[in-house]
């Protein structure tokens, strides 16, 4: 690990400041993704910015009937909170789907959406990879690509997004509470907070240098029957192959999006749209334009078929 | 108290040799300006098991190396360091952490129990005795970091923090054997003693039958 100054903010605008300030600053919540990336010296700042001291841990009730979820609520917290079990189940579900019990005790609202890929190759500094060093290329493309992304690809990077929190988030139509380093509030939905890792997959939000999350917001509840189906290579503790988030309705409406296939939680309006349709016309639309390989195209099988899980599980 | 003796570079030392150099070369008198790998040092206080301890630590230290090299308590093993095995569980305000992904320096005015706080060999804590009687262990190296865990595992139950497994998220908890397995899936063994290790919390918890022991 590269050495590092360590300080303690104490406002949400002046970690942001100081952040913009610094090119080689990083804010650090929980450091569950940070630490692991800086012992393999993935990440390397040189001075880092505690940002538990925010008193960004509440979850409070919005004036719509939403929830505003501070930056810097734990994992098991959000998971555990009593409105987000009864109104926001599919949430509870991703969470406790994730990582451990250990993990979760840590993991931040906030660092969980930024949390990086577990492309093999970004973990291994020996291997080109253009996420980590812009332009030098990537060593998934053409290797060894079975948890890779389906969907949304570039010719630079296949990577995938890890996170199960995002996927729920995504379904929930959350939106992203940030302030910049000049003081400037904003939200950012969802759907645009993540990217698509096209020519600059080292550029993997919205967020501009310094900007630093204070909350995620959910809207207000939207009923229905909440799931969130999981597949992976062991029962727990391992990151998605496929995961599925889906609110239903009884009407036989509702959403879905898809974790585990792309670079970003994968969501489809028109695939939505189909969900009266059944689950055929549904992974048709959601899975539309998939570029795989041989060693990932299975994720498309899994695909659909976890689909049918969620929704049965959903209905049960 | 201080307990910078076991720091292989103490404050003092590190003061010492930047005068030195200060006075050679006309460098400045601190350590980190002297080159931008040199180490930053910063001091934390924290309660490890009831006792207050002060560091002088440089910043990278996680709160494993902390309590491991820099206070003795060797109870707490490394396993993967990377957040994967779960074998450098500690206790941290009640709440289970993995502590090779934790910063020492970050815990100021924190709580800390390790295994060495939760029992001694003349005063188990039922948790040990439970391990030992059900044969919760081979090797033993992931035994402090499988009780530690197992302990806030309970009082996360307790807590009504539900958990992956759990059937209906607005029920009321209870502790079956599929619980135990999902909430101690962070803790690997490699010698997979775990159908012995759900038997010994279980029995602590006092709410497993045989039956839902299988
Ligand atoms: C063994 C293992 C298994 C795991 N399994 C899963 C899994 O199955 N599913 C899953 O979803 N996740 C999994 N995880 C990942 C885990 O969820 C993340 O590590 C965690 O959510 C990151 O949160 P954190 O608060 O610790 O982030 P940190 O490590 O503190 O930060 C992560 C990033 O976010 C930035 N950041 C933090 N807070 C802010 C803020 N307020 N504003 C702007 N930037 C900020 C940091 O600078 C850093 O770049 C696993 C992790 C491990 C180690
Ligand atoms: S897929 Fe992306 S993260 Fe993986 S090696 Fe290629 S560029 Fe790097
Ligand atoms: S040593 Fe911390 S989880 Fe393995
Ligand atoms: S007893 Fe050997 S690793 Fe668990």
């Amino acid at each position: 690990m590269k050495a590092f100054t360590y300080e303690r903010a104490r406002t949400p605008a002046e970690a942001a400041s100081a952040a913009a300030k610094d090119p080689t600053a990083r804010f650090i919540a929980g450091g569950t993704n940070l630490l692991d990336l800086m012992k393999l010296e993935i990440e390397t700042p040189r001075r880092l910015i505690d940002v538990n001291g925010l008193r960004l841990d509440k979850i409070e009730a919005t004036k719509d009937g939403g929830l505003r979820i501070g930056a810097l609520v734990r994992n098991t917290d959000l998971a555990a909170d009593k409105r987000v079990r009864k109104d926001y189940g599919v949430l509870s579900r991703a969470l406790l789907a994730g990582a451990s019990g250990q993990l979760r005790n840590k993991a931040t609202t906030a660092g969980n959406l930024l949390q990086r890929t577990r492309c093999p190759y970004f973990y291994d500094t020996n291997m080109p990879c253009n996420k980590r060093t812009p332009g030098a290329g990537c060593s998934a493309i053409g290797g060894f690509t079975r948890s890779h992304a389906v969907l949304g690809t570039s010719e630079a990077c296949i990577a995938t997004h890890p996170s199960d929190m995002a996927v729920a988030m995504r379904v929930l139509d959350a939106s992203v509470e940030t302030v910049k380093p000049d003081g400037v509030t904003r939200s950012i939905p969802i759907a645009d907070f993540h990217r698509l890792p096209g020519n600059t997959p080292h550029v993997e939000t919205a967020l501009t240098p310094g900007e630093l999350i204070t909350a995620v917001t959910l809207p207000k509840p939207v009923g229905g029957m909440h799931a969130y189906h999981k597949v992976r290579d062991r029962a727990s503790y391992a990151f998605a192959l496929v995961s599925v988030a889906t609110i239903l309705h009884k009407d036989g409406s509702g959403r879905v999006a898809l974790g585990g296939v792309a670079h970003k939680p994968w969501r489809v309006e028109a695939a939505d749209s189909a969900l009266p349709q059944g689950i055929k016309s549904v992974s048709e639309l959601l899975l539309a334009g998939a570029k795989t390989t041989s060693q990932n195209a299975f994720k498309l099988t899994l695909a659909e078929r976890a689909l049918g899980a969620a929704m049965a599980q959903a209905r049960s | 108290m201080a307990d910078t003796e076991d720091l292989s570079l103490s404050r003092r030392d590190l003061m010492a040799a930047g005068a030195a150099s200060a006075a050679i070369a006309g460098a400045p008198a601190t350590a980190s300006a002297a080159t931008p790998d040199a180490p930053h040092l910063a001091q934390v206080t924290f309660k490890v098991n009831g006792q207050k301890r002060s560091l002088t630590l440089d910043t990278r230290t996680t709160l494993l190396d902390a309590l491991r090299e820099h206070l003795r308590l060797t109870g707490t093993k490394k396993g993967c360091d990377h957040g994967q095995c779960g074998a450098c569980t500690v206790i941290v305000d009640g709440r289970r952490i993995n502590s090779c992904l934790s910063l020492a320096v970050m815990h100021e005015g924190d709580e800390i129990t390790t295994i060495e706080g939760l029992g001694a060999p003349d005063k188990l804590h039922p948790l040990q005795a439970a391990f030992i009687k059900h044969d919760g262990y081979q090797c033993g190296y992931c035994t402090p970091g499988q009780i530690c865990s197992a302990k806030a595992v309970l009082d996360e139950i307790k807590a009504g923090v539900p958990s992956h497994v759990t059937a209906d998220l607005t029920d009321a908890l209870k502790v079956t054997a599929e619980e135990l397995r999902e909430r101690m899936s962070g803790n690997i063994c490699r010698c997979g003693a775990y159908s012995n290790i759900v038997e010994a919390i279980g029995e602590v918890a006092g709410g497993l039958s045989k039956g839902e022991m299988a």
